[in-house]
């Protein structure tokens, strides 16, 4: 089953960074939640998969029978996904307001804050 | 000597901020609520730097879990000194921020976001834990994206935006790595990972994962190719803002270096010693060379902030005990002059309207106090004797001499000279020349609001004592540095020291009867 996942995160991966490389500040954002989403589950796939065997200690055992899914990737994926949908949530806002001030969706025209005089530099 | 003290630089700034988002309406009261809880946080971090300079180390397992299973926390003399430098510009700049911030804003949640991003930074300092260093990361990168984009200015948007992209995917690259290294470790104490990849520095996918870290840090800390969003963003937020911001943030990255080189992946470092050194030298070169071809005050400071980062990693490459000596004494000193040029610039911004060089002029006349206030820090930071800045540099360079590595040690110094070219071009132009007639240009009162003359007033009296205070720390530091040289001498000698510093977060090697429950991947084998 590993090979599928792997698949799937690397479709994930290269989805985003297409995205990114667009000009597009909404596209952008998606390629930062296609990659983000396929680190989470890159992160997942690194305890390696196991099927059906939840890690739970049977009753008067002091431990799981041997092989059982790793349940830390999952805690570090639900802490990920949080942080994640939270970052999302604040850089969509942050683009509706930076394409409110910029009046434009290409990332080229987001260039006010590189000129050597800055944005409220002496116009020509 | 509790060494429960390392909870309190935590403790403090999250109880503040969580008090001060309960008093939203009352301007004063986030003033004072800002005030004082950066300075109990000052406090409290001089007394762990004190304790921990006793103990060695301070370890702290949350939840009572022996040390690989839960998250633990450490301090070392490394850690300490770095928690205490930055509650100390903490405390500084919520001083400044009380003048120069204005009502709306601070009911707008500035106090409460400023204390979160202290606890954030303080928090990476003190973690013993790769996957919690990450959640700090976050903690204070959330509060930096809001601090930088909440004024909702064209010019703070676009370099937010930025900003929140790149170190978004910086901190992804982050949790790829520390899930990699998890894969294949099968923990994620940092102390356990070094000891067991020192076990097995040829493990498979070891180097990549070491890699997708090292970059995500040296985004973080604007290492070469990785520092693009600094400049693009650090000079549009508020002055108290970027300060802060100059001093800390990048550092946090430098010292995630420090710990990824001496303890995570100190039996690799081989493979990445040149890479270090080069890059670093290409940072301190890009970084003054940008700074030369800038008019904006703090433009020109974002630019040296890349620069003199390369000096505090070259130290770090170089890793012997003097080298490292001098890049802990490199990040105390840098962080407390870079935050005092980012205030200077800003008393500029507020005095008069703008601080594009080609726009302010006469200062030297009209505030002769404020020309001898970034004379200081502006020498400091180019290496002039007898100021802090010159005893850094000079144990870079004398580092780097006795490791025989004569072409960084060149480019030190004309990466040296440059600084000083960039700060009396601040200098002349800022302060030399007279003001030049700026009545053509119509767009200054989107700047900085043209604050009515008494309220600038009202407002330095607040602003410039912080700067005088630091001032006078880089000249103490200058005139008697021996007690710090000799500290990070002692936090040197501890980071060269990665058995000890396992020996102190992990148990003794006894079998101990622990379930095993929480680590499979031990089960696996190495797999």
């Amino acid at each position: 089953m590993e090979w599928a996942v792997a698949l799937l995160i690397g479709v994930l991966f290269a989805c985003g960074v297409y995205c990114l490389l667009r000009r597009s500040i909404v596209r952008l954002v998606i390629g930062v939640l296609l990659i983000s989403q396929g680190a989470n589950l890159l992160v997942f796939l690194s305890g390696g998969l196991t099927l059906g065997q939840p890690p739970m200690v049977a009753q008067g055992a002091k431990a799981p029978v041997a092989p059982f899914a790793d349940p830390l990737p999952q805690a570090m994926v639900l802490t990920a996904l949080v942080i994640g949908l939270g970052l999302i949530a604040f850089l969509l806002t942050l683009v509706f307001r930076a394409h409110e001030a910029v009046g434009s969706d290409d990332i080229n025209n987001f260039d006010s804050t590189e000129q050597a005089h800055g944005a409220e530099g002496p116009k020509p | 000597m509790n060494p429960y003290a390392i909870l309190l630089p935590l403790m403090l700034p999250i109880i503040g901020a969580v008090l001060l988002l309960i008093f939203t309406r009352s301007a004063w009261m986030q003033r004072i609520g800002g005030l004082l809880f950066s300075a109990l946080c000052c406090f409290a971090s001089l007394y762990l730097v004190w304790v921990v300079d006793q103990l060695g180390y301070i370890v702290l397992q949350s939840g009572g879990w022996a040390a690989p299973f839960g998250i633990s926390l450490v301090a070392d003399r490394f850690s300490a000194i770095m928690v205490a430098v930055s509650s100390f510009m903490g405390f500084g700049v919520a001083w400044y921020a009380v003048g120069e911030i204005d009502e709306g804003r601070l009911r707008r949640y500035f106090f409460p976001l400023y204390l979160l991003l202290l606890f954030g930074v303080n928090g990476a300092f003190l973690t013993g834990d790769l996957f919690n260093l990450y959640v700090w990361f976050e903690v204070m990168l959330i509060a930096s994206f809001i601090l930088m984009a909440a004024g909702g200015r064209r010019g703070e948007l676009e370099g937010a935006l930025k900003y929140v992209s790149l170190n978004l995917l910086a901190s992804v690259f982050f949790l790829i790595g520390a899930g990699m290294v998890y894969g294949i470790t099968g923990t994620l104490n940092m102390a356990d990972i070094s000891a067991k990849v020192s076990a097995a520095p040829d493990a498979a996918g070891i180097l990549p994962a070491a890699m997708l870290l090292f970059v995500a840090f040296s985004v973080k800390a604007a290492l070469f190719p990785f520092f693009f969003w600094l400049p693009s963003s650090y000079h549009t937020p508020l002055p108290a803002v970027s300060a802060i911001f100059a001093g800390l943030l990048t550092k946090v990255g430098v010292y995630a270096l420090f710990r990824f080189h001496t303890l995570l992946f100190v039996s690799l470092f081989s493979h990445f010693q040149l890479l270090l050194i080069v890059l670093s030298v290409l940072t301190m070169v890009t970084g003054v060379l940008g700074a030369a071809s800038h008019f904006q005050m703090r433009r020109i400071l974002s630019f040296h902030i890349i620069s003199q980062i390369g000096y505090m990693t070259v130290a770090l490459a170089l890793m012997t005990p003097l080298a490292l000596a001098a890049g802990i004494f490199y990040l105390v000193h840098h962080i407390i002059v870079k935050t005092n040029l980012f205030l200077i610039s800003g008393v500029v911004l507020k005095i008069k309207g703008s601080d594009d060089l080609a726009r302010v002029g006469g200062l030297s006349k009209s505030a002769p106090w404020l020309a001898l206030l970034f004379f200081i820090p502006a020498f400091s930071l180019g290496g002039i004797p007898p100021l802090s800045g010159f005893w850094a540099k000079f144990g870079v360079v004398k580092a780097g001499l006795a490791g025989g590595h004569w072409w960084v040690v060149t480019f030190a110094l004309l990466v040296g000279v440059l600084t000083l070219f960039s700060m009396t071009k601040i200098w002349a132009e800022a302060f030399w020349k007279s003001q030049p007639d700026t009545s053509g240009v119509a767009d200054e009162a989107d700047e900085a609001g043209e604050p009515a003359p008494g309220s600038t007033a009202a407002a330095l009296r607040w602003m410039v004592p912080p700067i005088v205070v630091m001032a006078t720390a880089t000249v103490m530091i200058g005139l008697l540095g021996e007690p710090l040289f000799n500290y990070t001498e002692r936090a040197a000698a501890q980071l060269l020291d990665a058995p000890g510093y396992r020996a102190a977060v992990l148990p003794a090697v006894d079998p101990a009867p622990v379930v095993p429950a929480l680590e499979p991947q031990a089960l696996k084998g190495g797999n």
